[in-house]
């Protein structure tokens, strides 16, 4: 997997491959099947499909239920439903029961883009990050997004993997193992440390290499699990840089900004500066100008790493 | 009382039952309404209400017609039964104590810190207990992945689901309606716990649900309508349910609120609250005769 793809295409891919490996795969939908692409699923094994129409409430329950007696069911749709829509059954039957169940959101953040701030999941990262038992994975390419949809259908217990909509390049180099929870580090550095997930890794890693022709020596690392998170490799950065530039296509309130803040105040303290959308809805327009506009530029990452190498320097 | 011979459809039927089996049900549940009582009497809280009304379809279900086996309560094979109206589960906790799912001793520390038994059911802490629950309008559709999966599997155990009639104001429960009615799962059997109070007072004047009949028909169910306190009836629905092809069966179980304790029957106030000492001692004494 070389190519431009997006996240969604991948995993569509990856579980007709695990399809055809484990048989107690099952895949349920919420009438998004062609979008989130678990129809390449449907079309591959029908017995071992469900759409269950719009029905999300519905569906994390059905799927509780598969997986209580066995089954690995991989549950999709949006992530503004996959979360918010049907929280308090993601919550109860699935969390709390620590069942099997694997949450794949296709559609989320800001890259959604043209279907506007309705679509655009912001929040999602907070609110299944804060479920106990939960696992939160958000893959930076393609290719890792097959190495994850594996990863998480061989782990047990509930699992919310966080995909996205366009397509993008694929950044992660070939060979590089993925281990749940186990961060990586993707560039050294020693004066600051980019910490992203997800399609930010990109700008992460463009926006260190223009900062070393500026004599600033950036290290970045894919967090590409934030629960349970790399505690190790996040302190040792900090330890290291001595500040930290946190980057998501989430919300600044609760996502990885805020899992890496509570873990370096309690432990390490240094400054982190939170890259996110700030506190406010999306909005409609292509992904490229919604990023843009939202400051998940390389451009403004290096504005970030400069701040963050200031408020350094007055501690 | 030969009920099931004049009503055999294959090998669906359950046995048999004797006016002495009945009897002896009867005595059992006796003994499992003082359970319900003491464990919410020494836990100083719980519900009473819905545990008393719902207590008869566990009896029936748990004693006549539940492949289960208390030693192998993991076989994957067992049939299964979830409490979707979860606050009624020290009704559950009793039957699954005298089944022996767990040694009777644990009933005395409902919902105390440490204890196996959760003020609302908890799959991971009681063994027995096929799903947590206590957020209303949920159990149904797990119920129905239950279902898909015992029939992915070729298995015929049964999947069986008791919602309160309140709780199907929830709307989850008319999505999981519609589902179970699309896949067809004719090895789901549900109880509507009908004994028309909710909370706030009469579900009729809170909201109505009716007409029940209706509107599960409506949504393709097959429906069944019967004294949820009397055995006979419950086992001869229960048969029907199974003889029932491609289509799941609701069995809208008509009961009372509180039943068979007389100054906690209909009674709102008895939905959530335990008994002091002196309405223990009479609750006791009610249960003994
Ligand atoms: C989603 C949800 N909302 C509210 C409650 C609080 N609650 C607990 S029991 C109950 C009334 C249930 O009425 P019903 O289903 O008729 O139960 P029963 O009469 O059998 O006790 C309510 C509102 C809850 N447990 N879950
Ligand atoms: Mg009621």
């Amino acid at each position: 997997m070389t190519e431009e793809i997006a996240t969604r295409e991948a995993y569509g891919k990856a579980l007709v491959e695990l399809g055809q490996r484990m048989e107690k795969i099952v895949v349920l939908d919420a009438d998004l099947s062609n979008s989130t692409r678990t129809v390449l699923f449907a079309e591959k094994f029908p017995l071992r499909f469900f759409n269950m129409g719009i029905s999300e409430a519905d569906m994390m329950g059905t799927a509780a239920g598969l997986a209580a007696s066995g089954f690995i069911p991989f549950v999709s749709t949006f992530g503004v439903f996959a979360t918010g829509r049907a929280y308090d059954q993601v919550r109860n039957s699935i969390a709390y029961t620590k069942l099997n169940v694997k949450i794949v959101a296709t559609h989320t953040g800001i890259t959604v883009g043209e279907d506007g701030a309705s679509h655009q999941a912001l929040e999602d990262i907070a609110l299944m990050r804060v479920l106990p038992n939960m696992t939160v994975v958000v893959p930076a390419d393609g290719r890792q997004t097959y190495q994850a949809v594996e990863a998480i259908a061989r782990c047990s217990g509930p699992v919310y993997l966080r995909l996205g909509r366009p397509k993008v390049p694929v950044v992660i180099p070939e060979g590089l193992p993925f281990e749940l929870g186990k961060a990586q580090l993707l560039k050294d550095g020693k004066d600051l440390a980019f910490i992203a997930t997800g399609i930010t890794v990109k700008p992460a890693l463009e926006a260190a290499k223009l900062l070393e022709s500026e004599k600033i020596s950036a290290a970045v690392v894919n967090m590409h699990t934030i629960k349970p998170l790399d505690k190790e490799l996040l302190l040792e950065m900090a330890q290291k840089t001595g500040t930290l530039v946190t980057v998501e296509e989430h919300s600044v309130i609760g996502g990885l900004g805020s899992a890496v803040a509570e873990l370096v105040s309690e432990n390490f303290p240094v400054p982190v500066i939170r890259v996110g959308i700030n506190d406010t809805f999306g909005e409609s327009g292509t992904p490229e100008a919604l990023l843009k506009k939202y400051g998940l530029t390389a451009e403004n990452l290096i504005l970030a790493g400069k701040a963050a190498l200031q408020k350094k320097k007055e501690i | 009382m030969d009920l099931f011979k004049s009503n055999s459809k294959g090998d669906e039927n359950l046995p048999a039952i004797s006016t002495a089996a009945i009897e002896e049900l009867r005595q059992k549940a006796r003994k499992l309404r003082r359970d319900v009582i003491t464990m919410i009497y020494k836990a100083a809280s719980g519900h009473p209400g819905g545990a008393l009304s719902v207590l008869d379809i566990l009896v029936v279900l748990y004693y006549m017609v539940m492949k289960i086996d208390p030693a192998n309560y993991q076989d994957p094979d067992r049939d299964r039964l979830i409490l979707s109206k979860g606050h009624a589960c020290p009704a559950l906790y009793a039957v699954l104590a005298d089944r022996g799912f767990f040694p009777a001793g644990f009933l005395e520390s409902l919902r105390k810190i440490g204890s196996p038994l959760q003020g609302h059911p908890d799959m991971c802490k009681t063994p027995g207990v096929e799903m947590s629950t206590g957020s209303l309008g949920q159990g149904l559709s797990v119920a129905n992945g239950m279902a898909l999966a015992a029939r992915l599997e070729n298995s015929r155990r049964r999947i069986y689901v008791i919602l309160g009639d309140g709780e199907i104001q929830e709307g989850q429960v008319w999505e999981a309606a519609m589902s179970a009615a699309h896949y067809r799962l004719d090895n789901l059997t549900a109880f509507l716990d009908y004994n028309g109070l909710q909370i706030d007072g009469w579900i009729r004047d809170v909201k109505s649900p009716e007409p029940l009949v209706e509107k599960w028909r409506a949504f393709g169910w097959n429906v069944l309508e019967v004294d949820g306190h009397d055995y006979t009836s419950l086992l001869e629905a229960i048969e029907r349910a199974h003889a029932q092809k491609g289509a799941p069966t609701m069995i809208i179980a008509h009961t009372v609120k509180g039943k068979g304790i007389s100054f906690m029957e209909n009674q709102i106030d008895w939905h959530g609250r335990a008994p002091n000492k002196d309405e223990y001692a009479r609750a006791l004494k009610e249960l003994e005769k």
